[in-house]
């Protein structure tokens, strides 16, 4: 794909802007979560949210041995069941990304970094760029940046284009996924419009939220992304991934942001490369769920490894 | 003039300090003495069983570490609530088994029988082993966790309060199987401890059809220990076999009153302490 120019892609995100329907993307969100999921299907939906996991620690406190600990945990979530398949990638802060390579060399596990002044974005953008690439020069396989929200609030798509493209051009065929914290973007339209710039910028994947600020993932607000996303590769096409980031803790709200991916864009997307769920503690709730399903029995959550 | 809309009461259960409805929308006729029907009691399923262990599971940590000064003066302000209720509590009593006055005396004094055991027990249950050695060797009663119970069917009120009075004491959160007959009277009890400052989630009441909901609770891995006094028959061999799976504690009430009955729901900790010379 060539790079589309500037003012093409700005001049895309115009035409297919526009307006939300919010209480219709609403409703729409509030009757696919309550669909049900039972017996095989469920247990399917569950071993492909352990796939689709970024398992992720973004806290001051994270260190090398706390790293390593939980890329035990992305490579085999259930150290006493083989069946169970490790998670797609680990979500680390840059200066943890040596650690997290080191301890997953040889599993299927990428090693994710935010960066690009994660969580916030105010930095001067050399100084986010550089950050990226060396990232990747200590080994990520995937970047996770943020877009400046005050820079797009100020009304500079401009700005916004241009961080995401020259991040996408550091990366140097990294996976890219683009933050736009829809938690402080304020409606339904930002989200959308911001969710159009960052694809027509080159992200290979647009994100929901940083999980520092609440809200953070709302099930509109993957709806309202994932429409975006169709709609995008309708007009381009170009297939772009999604990641919900940010309070998904229960097996339940997992299942149900994977029907609102199935039913906006298809099977395609039910698949680690397309679409992802950045959580930490989500995984040992999928966990007891598989075990309940397998057992019968309603499970103990102290049977399952501390991350 | 029209005539007054009469207002009914709803039965629920009692769930998180919550009074929710089932989570699967059934209820069951309740009927009186004679047979004639009384109210629809909610049908609680084995996912309101999964929702009253996690609310708990969540609830046991601030009630085992409240004070046992805080935690007495909880039990007895039961009491007080049930004696300002004690009309509710006997009229719903009275139309299924008759003769109800006694038996709310007898309910309401158990909490204040157990309010004065919260911070005794340790003293009186525990104590200094002897040890051929130059150690302390200290025992002391702690609370187990969320414990199940299965109260006996009749008497539908006592029955209910001599189990769950003892295991509040001991510091437990509990899920209580009503009597499956009479379980009016356990509703009138919850609205007894939602107003008495018992921590939501402390004591959870279901109603319910005790088949159903039995082994559900038996087998649940996150509860600690479970009293199977109600549970009669072949019933009780298969929550034994069920409860081996996580080691749980099986309990039975015994004829008389006591701390004993406050340990059953307690685990004995032991610990070594080199003695200073």
């Amino acid at each position: 794909m060539t790079t589309p120019t500037k003012e093409h892609s700005l001049g895309l995100a115009d035409r297919l802007g526009g307006s939300v329907d919010a209480v219709g993307a609403e409703a729409r969100a509030a009757a696919l979560s309550t669909r049900s999921i039972k017996k095989d299907s469920k247990m399917w939906a569950l071993e492909l949210a352990i796939r689709c996991c970024d398992l992720t620690s973004l806290e001051g406190q994270d260190s090398p041995g706390k790293i390593r600990q939980l890329a035990s945990k992305a490579m085999r979530p259930a150290p006493g069941n083989p069946e169970i398949p490790s998670v797609a990638a680990l979500c680390v802060y840059p200066r943890l990304v040596k650690a997290a390579k080191e301890a997953l060399a040889g599993s299927t596990v990428k090693v994710a970094s935010v960066a690009a002044a994660f969580p916030s974005g105010q930095s001067p953008l050399d100084l986010r760029l550089e950050e990226i690439e060396r990232a990747i020069a200590d080994g990520a396989d995937e970047i996770d940046i943020v877009i400046s929200r005050g820079a797009f609030l100020a009304g500079d798509d401009e700005m916004v284009f241009e961080e995401v493209s020259r991040s996408v051009e550091v990366a140097g065929g990294a996976h890219v996924k683009t933050i736009l914290e829809t938690g402080e973007l304020g409606s339904y339209d930002r989200i959308r419009r911001a969710s159009l710039i960052a694809m027509a910028a080159g992200t290979h994947t647009i994100k929901t939220s940083t999980g520092k600020i609440s809200p953070a993932s709302t099930l509109p607000t993957a709806l309202v992304m994932a429409e975006a996303i169709r709609d995008f590769q309708d007009a381009t096409g170009t297939a772009v991934g999604l990641k919900v980031a940010g309070g998904i803790r229960s097996a339940k709200d997992a299942i149900r942001y994977l029907v609102i991916v199935h039913e906006t864009l298809g099977d395609e997307w039910l698949t680690p490369d397309r679409f992802r769920i950045g959580a930490s503690s989500l995984v040992n709730d999928l966990l007891m769920q598989i075990d309940k399903q397998k057992t019968g029995f309603y499970s103990d959550p102290d049977r399952y490894t501390l991350d | 003039m029209t005539e007054r809309v009469e207002v009914l009461k709803t039965y629920k259960l009692y769930l998180g300090g919550d009074f929710p409805r089932s989570e699967s929308g059934r209820s069951y006729e309740v009927t009186g003495a004679g047979g004639e029907f009384l109210a629809n009691a909610a049908r609680a399923s084995r996912k309101d069983i999964r929702d009253a262990v996690k609310a708990a599971r969540k609830a046991w940590p601030g009630w085992a570490a409240a004070t046992a000064y805080n935690r007495g003066q909880v039990l007895y302000r039961v009491a007080e609530m049930m004696e300002t209720r004690r009309g509710d509590l006997e009229a719903e009593v009275a139309r299924v088994e008759g003769d109800a006055s006694e038996q709310v005396d007898a309910a309401i004094d158990t909490f204040v029988y157990y309010a004065g055991w919260t911070d005794k027990i340790t003293q009186v249950m525990g104590g200094l082993n002897p040890v051929a050695g130059p150690y302390f060797n200290i025992t002391a009663p702690e609370p187990t966790g969320v414990v199940g119970i299965v109260a006996s069917e009749e008497p539908s009120l006592t029955a209910l309060c001599s189990r769950i009075a003892p295991a509040m004491c001991g510091g437990n959160a509990s899920i209580v199987l009503a009597s499956e007959r009479y379980p009016l009277p356990a509703i009138a009890l919850a609205e007894c401890l939602a107003t008495a400052d018992v921590p939501g989630g402390v004591v959870n009441i279901l109603t319910g059809h005790k088949n159903e909901l039995v082994p559900v609770l038996a087998s649940h891995l996150d509860v600690d220990a479970i009293d199977i006094t109600g549970v009669t028959g072949d019933q009780r061999t298969e929550v034994e076999a069920a409860a081996a799976e996580n080691v749980k504690r099986v309990i039975t009430a015994s004829d008389v009153r006591g701390p004993h009955e406050v340990t059953a729901f307690m685990d004995m900790k032991t610990v070594w302490h080199p003695k200073g010379r």
